[in-house]
């Protein structure tokens, strides 16, 4: 009993992982990284440093070339870097669009979408079309998109990189809530260090060339987590011991 | 220097213009060419007095009002019936048939030859070349090849317009297809959507601005077609092409400029309606102009 528990909780488990392109680059090596239920890690590193293409791996968008790469979660949402709405389509349409994909009935969808939108505050602005909304906005719908998978592990490639500091502080807040309400674990890309301690039980600091784990930090601050955290002499400590890590892997 | 009352004139319809700006733009756009319209048809009296009273050929460039005239009446200012403008008409039908029908095939034909060329990247490259040959090859070359293996009549004619209406159809329509970006297709992929799934809900909905941006350089394109398939085969029944002929050899100056003008109109309206009809169906979500 307690091993398929323990089987169960991890949802992706990568050991030894390597991944080496065509042309020969060596895009990641020996990269061990786990993910369980109830967890949310986030993975920083340097740009070019293959943070991307672990998540892409993990998504199945990509196959490792050596090692293990398990995934055992279900449901698996994931989040572009851009919010990737279709924009012929409504918000109702583009949040619809997954369960539609796997040939749900329209009842089941429509109401799954209409749940997915209320859960990220969209809630009226069903008939307009992402040409109507603002860069965070779409960002919501994209979240939303993939809500309405029911996600058991929700992967996500700096989805928030291309927004102003308010915008992407107040999307954080809304994931942390989501988090905390829907229970997915998160495996979370991101070049911006508070915004990784901000958000996560766990930081991976990742070095470029070729991509591998240079340190983890567990991130001790209790969920759900008051905002104001962020202005603490802990968090300072904590994001500068990643961003230390971050240098030192750099060099 | 101006005057207060200049000066506060002025901020008004700064003001209004900054209300309204989409309007205000809409109404100025309207007046120029209606100025520049009315400067050619007074260049034309002046042209056409010339021809009439100097070079006494009066019917190489005749006045506009009896053009306008000739396209109205079907009788001439002396009283004597002409028969031209039931022909006008009947001529008109039969392009706007011809080229409306080459217009449908060459939409059909390029989408599906643009969407077989899309599924992979070996047969756009074995395919594409052959469009590039169909605009290269000189389609008047062909013509009375095309007339001996299929006839004069409406066949032949329709075959012409779609030669020449095609290609636009087929390189917007792949433009169009090729326009998903990767995570938009990476999306799909990762929800394990089938070939025929992503061409219907993403490739062919993103290829929608293209095609009708192609759409409507083909249906000017139709038009010409349809004209120049009338002139070369001549028999069957006669359309605009014909016409244009026949009043041009006989000398039939207002007749021949009215069936130009109507051609000419006919062009602009096949343009302006298969835009209308553009920004109709992708308007809302592209910036289609």
């Amino acid at each position: 009993m307690s091993i398929t528990t323990a089987v169960r909780s991890t949802l992706l488990d990568f050991r030894d992982v390597e991944l080496v392109f065509p042309d020969g680059t060596v895009a990641l090596s020996g990269v061990d990284l786990t993910v369980d239920r109830g967890e949310f890690v986030s993975i920083v590193g340097p740009s070019g440093c293959g943070k991307s293409t672990l998540l892409r791996i993990a998504s199945g968008l990509e196959s490792a070339s050596g090692g293990t790469a398990g995934v055992s979660a279900n449901r698996i949402g994931y989040v572009f870097q851009d919010a990737t709405l279709l924009p012929w389509r409504s918000v109702q349409g583009n949040v619809e669009l997954l369960a539609e994909l796997h040939r749900k009935s329209k009842v089941d969808r429509s109401a799954k979408a209409a749940a997915a939108i209320d859960l990220v505050g969209l809630t009226g602005f069903e008939k307009h079309l992402p040409k109507q909304l603002s860069g965070g906005m779409k960002m919501r719908v994209s979240l939303a998109r993939s809500l309405t998978l029911d996600p058991e592990l929700f992967l996500f490639d700096e989805p928030f990189g291309a927004l102003d500091e308010i915008t992407r502080e107040r999307l954080n807040d809304e994931l942390l809530r989501l988090f905390v309400e829907q229970r997915f674990a998160g495996l979370f890309i991101t070049h911006s260090v508070s915004e990784a301690v901000y958000l996560s039980t766990r930081v991976v600091v990742m070095s470029g060339r070729p991509g591998t784990v240079v340190q983890r930090f567990d991130v001790p601050f209790p969920m759900p987590r008051d905002p104001d955290i962020r202005f603490t002499p802990e968090f300072a400590e904590l994001v500068g011991d990643v961003s230390h890590a971050l240098r030192e892997g750099h060099r | 220097m101006p005057t207060l009352q200049e000066t506060a004139t002025r901020r008004a319809t700064a003001a209004r213009a900054a209300h309204k700006p989409r309007r205000v733009r809409k109404r100025a756009s309207w007046w120029q060419p209606v100025v520049v319209f009315g400067i050619f048809v007074g260049l034309w009296y002046a042209v056409a007095a010339y021809y009439d009273q100097k070079v006494q050929l009066p019917y190489l460039v005749p006045y506009p009002h009896l053009v306008l005239m000739s396209i109205i009446h079907d009788t001439r200012p002396d009283g004597e019936p002409t028969g031209f403008n039931a022909e006008l008409w009947a001529s008109l039908g039969r392009t706007t048939l011809v080229s409306l029908v080459g217009l449908a095939v060459a939409i059909v034909l390029g989408v599906l030859w643009a969407t077989v060329m899309a599924q992979a990247k070996g047969l756009e490259k074995a395919l594409y070349p052959y469009a590039v040959v169909l605009q290269c090859v000189p389609i008047l070359a062909l013509v009375p090849l095309i007339g001996a293996l299929f006839g004069y009549a409406f066949l032949s004619r329709v075959i012409v317009t779609v030669m020449i209406a095609l290609f636009p159809m087929v390189s917007n329509t792949l433009f169009g297809l090729h326009s998903a970006d990767r995570a938009q297709r990476e999306l799909f992929e990762l929800q394990g959507a089938g070939r025929l799934t992503r061409l219907l809900k993403l490739h062919l909905p993103a290829a929608l601005p293209s095609i009708f941006v192609g759409l409507r350089t083909s249906a000017g394109l139709s038009v010409i077609g349809a004209i120049v398939g009338d002139q070369f085969f001549q028999r069957g029944n006669p359309g605009l092409g014909v016409l244009i002929q026949v009043t041009a050899s006989r000398l039939m100056g207002p007749e021949l400029y009215a069936t130009i003008i109507i051609a000419s109109l006919y062009g602009i309206a096949v343009f302006l309606v298969f835009g209308l009809i553009g920004r109709l169906a992708v308007g809302r979500w592209f910036d289609f102009t």
